[in-house]
């Protein structure tokens, strides 16, 4: 190699930090307008969840769920679905500081 | 300035030659590290950006929900409710909403089916989400059937597919014309699910849900800050699949810096007394292995966060979609807003160079201040 | 040039193998010529040498040169001054196992912050005087005995030192080789270097090289 060894790492690693920063430019850049049709569709029709987990009724508007459907059988029951291991019940929920029913 | 400059060009010839003497151990190393760093940021740019982009499209959820509860479970709202509320100060718009779950025994998928708000689906016909058309091939005009919960079966023809860019709020929508919902479900008259409530002012928002569970005291008022919330503490570090990645990754971390603290080889301590021996100071050969450590680990830092950038933000993270996608039938195919946490990315920077370089230097520490005379005599 | 004034050293003080390899050595090394030390092993020459060329520091006793107490300096002065003013060339040659013979030669140099040419073009002219030009790049493990000997001298001399250290030069040559050494030493003493040798090798001890002998036993000079 003709090109004395640190030239080349210093040249790499400055190669890889300007793609780094890039990357962060990138995230920067307003995209605003994909975003917005999906929250106008969400106001139109009133929508209240994401459709992320769609594999159990009860995982799939998790802001709507009470302790009880969160934990279907009894609060140690083990998953049912994969998709309890992402999510957990309203924090507000295990709080319980809330006056209203829950 | 320029001899200093020189002389960490140096240093890193050096080290690079020192590396490069066992080149497959070093690159495996550096291999496995950027894998690390490569699983760590794409759970945190991927699990970041969702719950961004949850809150942003949420910001048009209704800003109170009001449930009824029936010995601690949900019931439905009997009719009169919304007369009960009436004319209540700040409340804009008070609306029944009509919305349930449907099993599909054809394809094992649940759908939601929901009337909208506007009333804009005509009867018999239905708008359908658009991972919920994928798979099961609809598009406008064609027909499908569903058999409901008393047995007899229902037809509707697809007016619409929803967009494809809304589908990680829409995918298993189905929107159907009100008489038609409640004749499907059977569902009893004058009864909704639940109240929507529009309310201007977002101070007031708790005083009229605090008012509101008076007036109706076996309901249960869920706000929009609440259902943004939830998904807040979406993928939390704390929660079981993030905990587990974490705990993995770290002790994955761990065993790699213990390796390398572990002590010198004799080779090694040798090469640092000749070092030393031929006229380097002991903060000459400190720097060194600094750069050696720094090298690698920066390396594996960029490498990993670069290729976990373009793993959620350009392919939409395919690893994770196996675990995200559990057994769920539909999955919505979307690909998030790139979003960078400033803070998680210093902490993983923080996290995943300073134990390495930590771990280079701690071992090297004694050999480096003791006396080259030690060379002469091995 | 160098003085040494009642110089003494021991090893693992104070725990129960000390061990004195010195003990109370005065000697005055002059500049320009070519000295050596005699001794059987364990007389503790090899000692002295680190002592002289700053590798150590003496338990007791002074170490001066160029009239400056130096024994007492602490380690970033002595390494400056050891790298200034000392090469040594190792009994075991002591080479960068990876590296190619230029690179050993450089490294030295390599804290001074020198530009990369200079180095380069000074290490390349120290291995064509040696006449191991031709083989620069080689890696140090390939290089034969004698081959590795040179680059060892060559390494030592990239910082132009005013001294050369030598621990028991000719120790794994043939003769051939160690005659050769001794026509190199001959050209440093004329370019007028100063050269510090241990040896037990009577074709070193007995050459004319050698200005003036010193000889040790048992950690004292002997008086000849």
């Amino acid at each position: 190699m003709s090109m004395r060894p640190s030239s080349f790492v210093l040249l790499a690693l400055g190669g890889l930090v300007l793609v780094f920063l890039g990357c962060l430019i990138d995230a920067q850049t307003p995209r605003a307008e994909e975003i917005c049709a999906t929250q106008a569709l969400a106001r139109r029709l009133g929508l209240t969840d994401l459709a992320l987990f769609t594999e159990a009724r009860y995982a799939r508007h998790p802001s709507q769920a009470d302790l009880h459907s969160a934990f279907q059988d009894h609060p140690l029951a083990l998953e049912h679905f994969p998709s309890g291991s992402l999510i957990v019940p309203n924090r507000e929920l295990l709080d319980r500081t809330t006056t209203t029913p829950d | 300035m320029n001899s200093w400059i020189e002389r960490q060009r140096h240093l890193i010839d050096f080290t690079l030659a020192s590396l490069l003497r066992r080149k497959g151990r070093n690159l495996g190393l550096l291999t496995v590290y950027t894998l690390l760093v490569f699983v760590l940021a794409s759970a945190m740019l991927y699990t970041h950006a969702l719950r961004r982009e949850a809150t942003t499209i949420l910001e048009g959820a209704p800003e109170i929900v009001l449930q009824r509860l029936v010995a601690g479970r949900h019931d439905l709202i009997p009719p009169g409710y919304v007369e009960r509320i009436g004319r209540m100060r700040g409340v804009q718009e008070i609306r029944g909403r009509l919305w349930g779950y449907y099993y599909d025994s054809v394809v094992k998928a649940n759908y939601t089916f929901m009337v909208p708000a506007d009333g804009s689906v005509a009867r018999g016909t239905i708008v359908v989400g658009p991972a919920l058309a994928r798979q099961r091939g609809l598009d406008p005009n064609t027909g499908i059937s569903f058999r409901s919960y008393s047995g007899e079966l229902f037809s509707f023809s697809v007016a619409a597919v929803l967009p494809q860019s809304s589908e990680l709020a829409s995918a298993d929508l189905i929107l159907i014309n009100e008489d038609d919902f409640r004749a499907f479900f059977a569902y009893p008259s004058g009864h909704t699910t639940d109240i929507a409530l529009s309310v201007a002012n977002p101070a007031e928002v708790r005083n009229i849900a605090i008012k509101l569970s008076k007036l109706l005291p076996d309901s249960r008022p869920i706000l929009r800050e609440e259902m943004q919330r939830t998904y807040a503490s979406l993928f939390d570090w704390r929660e079981g699949i993030m905990l587990a990645l974490l705990s993995a990754s770290i002790l994955a971390f761990a065993i790699l810096a213990w390796e390398k603290a572990s002590g010198l080889s004799a080779d090694e301590k040798r090469e640092i007394g000749i070092l030393k021996a031929i006229g380097w100071e002991t903060g000459d050969v400190i720097r060194m292995k600094l750069w050696e450590g720094g090298l690698i680990s920066l390396t594996a830092f960029l490498l990993g966060f670069v290729g976990a950038y373009i793993h959620v933000f350009k392919f939409g993270a395919p690893l994770f979609a196996p675990v995200l996608k559990g057994w769920a039938v539909l999955y919505p195919h979307f690909t998030l807003m790139p979003v960078v946490d400033g803070l998680q990315l210093a902490t993983l920077f923080f996290f995943t160079v300073f134990p390495y370089m930590a771990a280079v230097l701690v071992p090297i520490w004694r050999a480096a201040v003791t006396d080259p005379d030690a060379v002469m005599r091995s | 040039m160098i003085e040494l004034r009642d110089v003494r050293k021991a090893f693992n003080q104070g725990q129960h193998n000390e061990y004195w390899a010195l003990s109370g050595i005065s000697l005055a090394i002059e500049a320009k010529q070519v000295t050596a030390l005699r001794g059987p092993s364990g007389s503790g020459k090899t000692t002295l040498l680190t002592l002289i060329g700053c590798l150590a520091r003496p338990t007791s006793g002074r170490v001066t040169l160029h009239g400056r107490d130096i024994s007492g300096l602490p380690e970033r002065f002595l390494t400056e001054i050891r790298r200034k003013t000392f090469g040594f060339v190792f009994q075991q040659f002591n080479l960068i196992k990876g590296l190619s013979a230029i690179e050993n030669v450089m490294l030295p140099a390599y804290p001074t912050g020198r530009p990369h040419q200079e180095l380069k073009r000074n290490a390349e002219a120290l291995l064509e005087q040696l006449q191991l030009g031709h083989r620069r790049d080689a890696r140090a493990e390939w290089l034969s005995g004698g081959e590795q000997q040179r680059v060892a001298i060559a390494r030592a001399l990239i910082n132009d030192p005013e001294v050369l250290i030598a621990d028991e030069p000719t120790a794994n040559l043939d003769t051939a080789l160690a005659k050769e050494f001794m026509a190199i030493l001959e050209s440093f003493g004329a370019e007028g270097r100063t050269v510090i040798l241990t040896s037990h090798d009577p074709l070193v001890t007995e050459s004319a090289v050698v200005a003036r002998l010193v000889d040790m036993r048992d950690g004292k000079l002997v008086k000849s």
